[in-house]
């Protein structure tokens, strides 16, 4: 029987405040799964610490609310113990760029098949409203007292120079294109990371869906909005690196893209490059039997509880007498 | 009474980078083929190249597990290994030295540190020396029986060059260590072929660097035949029956961590924790079928978060770090306790806090293994006391990880990580496996899985994430039976207490014999309690002070937490002398007895200094107490 989106939903009562940017993602990942007809039990969701973070209990798959920063690590661990396991990582801008920034940077250089997705909203919503990695120089947010003093991460950017082979970004409100996005995530062979821009209509009172919508520069002659956010489908763009050799200046036509903001903001898929090797891959070159026999699947005892595992040769090489 | 006379004390020292450790793991081979028992201590620097380090070999026809405070063959690279260790060599012993050094002023070793020129200073003007020269210093050391061997390294090693046609003298000069193992068994004596075997072990896979440094080997040796003669050290190989191997701490733990079936290591480097997921990494592909995956993380946080994340699955996952790395550790192992999730720590206590000494000994950590993490949570600390025990121990962490589904944290420390011994072959077949209440996809077919349900013992059966059928939730918030978030006071009051009730569980559960460990006489007038690597030191002690007619016991602590509080207070409420010995300021182990028991040490035997203790001084230490004549505290500095 196919599964429908009721099978993806707990009763869990969802406590996000009224109008969240993180309902738009919670929806279009069930529906990202309905349309692939993943079963529950194959999908394991990781998230960190913070609003975004509640998710998993909100998904009716395996849901693990990890620590603050800290999901990547914990998914990266079931991810090698069992490949078979869909994983899907949650982190928060605060969360994945800032305590977490460390993992976030060497999750790009191992490949992981996995998808990361990044509730991008500026500030750090649960500890009510303080700017957060992403929030740019000098905005001020209404719960903080002055300006931001620091520079925001670009984390498109960063992802580019950390080896992330698949970077996207999504809108929280654009449901379809998100889903899509998501799919495409998950089906990416390697280390996937969607930025969706979230909007906290609690603490970010700048970057809000109206200032995406562009409802404050309405064009004269329609007298309808101009969105700041664009679709890079749309102008021609295309991010996927097909031969070994287009991976720079794709590379560096997404780094461009990726510094766009303000005005016109991009979404859709910045780079996509399936010819690197995946983490699954590289170590299956060191141990062959890997996928069809991962750690997760080893059996490690006999029915009596004696050890299966051989040290013989071990001992052999330490042998003095 | 002296630590036994007929074992021989070899020691290598010099510059980190010059070979010292190639030439004692060669040197303890050797004697292993030989039939003898060797124990090694290695100490070296934090530094890659050009500080000292020094590696002492004990060998004796006996099995032994401790240092002992001389040395009768000092085998020095370098000028500052004879002026660092002089006052070590036994009278009647040797040193052996590069005719190259002996001029070389002693005041002027630049890599020597003032602290240490200082002290060397009041030494000498306490016995009333002044020597400028190391050969000053070497010719006051005849007076006192210890005879010096001046080898002429650089022209023995030109002569090698011209022989294989090498000129270049940097190539050359790696063989310094070689050669001086070559006149180190020239006066003993010893069986060529023992020695060649063991170069060939160790070089084994570059047949040009054998023949070249078995060439060096073997005209070293003649040399000190013919140059010296015999030298009242005989060393003579006997013979055995018994299979043994000869291997190091970390080596152990990683052997008992495979057949204890271990499949995932997330580490990040640190000494000395880090040889052992090397180990594991170089022998990751297992010999019938299957694999340990090595990760290696970008920090600490990392790597016990993913071997926490690995063991969700169901796999055995663990780390292994030391001080410094466990301190970052500490918010994730919080996590794996409020989840209930079974991940092994092997913690390789080193000096500490913060860095410490890194490449030194210590064993401050106890309290903090016991206690890391804000709130309350059950878990399993477990301490070998020798390297045999690191093996089965590090199996037997996964059996109390996976049936009590908590964090255990395997003790272990740098005296055992570095010592290297023989022993006798390790019984893989004495490796039980048990998994606890883990169930699989049959077990809750049709039912409504909680993965926190209320149970007498406090274990909920544990399901692997990805088992088809079922899905539940992890989470670092206090959680109800489903594993969702709940503030609830009635849930959180009655889920930390399922939680602490394993604790009682495993305290009721596990044997005795497996968390403690009786030496000697029960009745005796004075037992000793310890923990972790001192073991060896106050075995040896014990037997000394039997020859010289006192009765002692020895309770060797090896689960400190959960404590066997009614078994230790049995034991030492019969003694009038209760003496703890450990390698920390604060006597750990002693305050953790009393905070359970209420039981006071009377004595206490301390050391910090960042070496091991060594058989003799904790015997000299013991005996001040049998005596009554032992402040009740005594803090031991031995060891160079």
């Amino acid at each position: 029987m196919a599964l429908k989106i009721a099978d993806y939903k707990t009763q869990v009562f969802n406590d996000w405040c009224p109008g969240c940017g993180n309902f738009g993602i919670l929806t279009s990942l069930q529906m990202a799964l309905v349309d692939m007809q993943l079963a529950p039990s194959r999908v394991a969701i990781f998230s960190g610490i913070g609003c975004h973070a509640k998710i998993p209990h909100f998904m009716n798959t395996y849901g693990i609310h990890t620590l603050h920063g800290r999901a990547l690590p914990f998914a990266i661990g079931a991810k090698l113990a069992d490949p078979g396991l869909e994983v899907i990582v949650h982190g928060g801008d605060g969360d994945g760029l800032g305590i977490g920034a460390g993992h976030f940077v060497n999750t790009g250089r191992r490949n992981m098949d996995m998808t990361y997705i990044i509730h991008d909203n500026g500030v750090y919503g649960l500890t009510k409203g303080q700017p957060s990695p992403t929030l740019k120089l000098g905005v001020k947010t209404k719960a903080n007292p002055k300006p931001n003093i620091n520079e925001g991460i670009n984390p498109i950017a960063l992802a580019l120079a950390t080896g992330y082979t698949f970077i996207a970004r999504s809108y929280c409100y654009d449901v379809a294109h998100l889903k899509e996005t998501i799919k495409k995530a998950i089906n990416h062979k390697g280390m996937a990371l969607v930025i969706v821009q979230q909007c906290c209509p609690t603490y970010n009172d700048i970057n809000t869906k109206d200032w995406y919508g562009g409802e404050d520069r309405k064009d004269p002659a329609t007298g309808k909005p101009v969105p700041r956010l664009y679709k890079l489908e749309d102008t021609g763009y295309d991010g996927v690196v097909r031969k070994p050799e287009e991976a720079l200046v794709k590379t560096a036509a997404a780094f461009a893209k990726a510094y766009e903001w303000g005005d016109r903001i991009p979404t859709g898929v910045f780079y996509q490059n399936e010819l690197v090797s995946t983490y699954q891959e590289r170590i299956s070159q060191r141990i062959a039997d890997y996928l069809k026999m991962p750690p997760a699947k080893q059996v490690i005892a006999d029915r009596e509880g004696k050890s299966a595992t051989s040290i013989t040769r071990l001992l052999e090489e330490l042998k003095v007498t | 009474m002296d630590t036994k006379k007929s074992d021989f004390i070899w020691m290598a020292g010099g510059p980190q980078g010059s070979g010292v450790d190639s030439s004692a793991n060669i040197f303890a081979r050797a004697c292993c083929y030989g039939g003898l028992h060797v124990y090694g201590k290695r100490e070296y620097s934090s530094n890659i190249k050009g500080l000292h380090s020094y590696f002492q070999i004990r060998v004796s026809t006996e099995k032994v597990e401790a240092m002992v405070d001389r040395v009768d063959l000092l085998c020095t690279f370098d000028a500052e290994s004879v002026v660092r260790h002089i006052w070590e060599v036994t009278p009647g012993g040797g040193i052996i030295c590069d005719t190259g050094v002996l001029e070389t002023k002693i005041f002027s070793i630049p890599t020597l540190p003032p602290s240490f020129l200082e002290e060397f200073r009041k030494n000498l003007d306490e016995k009333g020396l002044h020597p400028e020269t190391v050969n000053d210093l070497l010719s006051e050391l005849k007076k006192n029986d210890v005879r010096i061997y001046a080898v002429p390294y650089l022209e023995m090693l030109k002569e090698i060059g011209k022989e294989v046609g090498e000129e270049q003298l940097s190539k050359l000069t790696r063989m310094i260590n070689v050669l001086t193992l070559g006149v180190s068994f020239g006066l003993v004596n010893y069986d060529k072929k023992n020695v060649e075997k063991a170069i060939n072990n160790i070089f084994g896979k570059k047949p040009s660097i054998v023949s070249m440094n078995l060439l060096a080997f073997n005209k070293a040796y003649d040399h000190a035949r013919e140059k010296f003669g015999d030298t009242g050290f005989k060393l003579n190989t006997i013979k055995t029956d018994e299979e043994r191997i000869f291997l190091q701490g970390t080596q152990a733990v990683a052997l008992g961590k495979l057949a204890g079936g271990c499949r995932i290591q997330a580490y990040y480097p640190i000494t000395p924790a880090a040889d052992e997921s090397e180990y594991l990494e170089e022998k990751q592909v297992l010999e019938n079928g299957g694999a340990i995956i090595v990760m290696q993380t970008e920090d600490e946080i990392a790597a016990i978060t993913m071997a926490t994340g690995a063991a969700l699955t169901g796999v055995r996952s663990a780390t292994s770090t030391s001080g410094p790395g466990f301190s970052l550790m500490v918010e994730g192992l919080g996590w794996a306790g409020i989840n209930e999730v079974p991940v092994v720590i092997n913690y390789y206590q080193r000096g500490a806090p913060a860095t410490g000494l890194p490449t030194r000994h210590g064993q401050d950590d106890l309290r903090f293994a016991i206690h890391a993490s804000h709130g309350e949570f059950p878990r399993i600390v477990l301490c070998s006391g020798d390297i045999e025990e690191c093996f089965y121990d590090a199996a037997q962490a996964f059996n109390y990880a996976e049936r009590y589904q908590t964090p255990v944290i395997h003790l272990i420390d740098k005296a055992l990580a570095n010592s290297n011994m023989s022993c006798k072959m390790l019984d893989p077949r004495l490796v039980i496996i048990e998994r606890g209440e883990l169930l699989n996809e049959a077990d809750i077919s049709g039912k409504n899985y909680r993965r926190f349900d209320f149970t007498d013992t406090g274990i909920s059966p544990r399901l692997p994430i990805g088992t088809p059928g079922a899905v539940f939730w992890n989470t670092g918030d206090e959680h109800s039976e489903t594993g969702h978030i709940t503030e609830e006071p009635m849930m959180r009051t009655r889920m930390l207490e399922k939680r602490m009730k394993k604790l009682d569980t495993a305290d009721r559960e596990i044997p005795l014999g497996e968390k403690i460990k009786f030496f000697g006489d029960e009745d005796a007038p004075a037992i000793i309690v310890s923990w972790g690597s001192p073991k060896g030191a106050i075995l040896e002690a014990m037997e000394m002070l039997k020859n010289d007619g006192y009765r002692t016991g020895f309770l060797q602590v090896r689960m400190p937490h959960p404590l066997p509080k009614e078994y230790i207070t049995k034991v030492l409420g019969k003694t009038s002398k209760k003496i703890d010995i450990e390698g920390n300021y604060s006597g750990q182990l002693a305050g953790i007895i009393r905070e359970k028991t209420g039981i006071l040490m009377d004595y206490f035997v301390l050391k910090w200094n960042g070496r091991p203790m060594s058989s003799d001084e904790v015997y000299n230490a013991l005996l001040r107490i049998l005596q009554n004549k032992a402040q009740v505290r005594q803090v031991l500095n031995g060891g160079s």
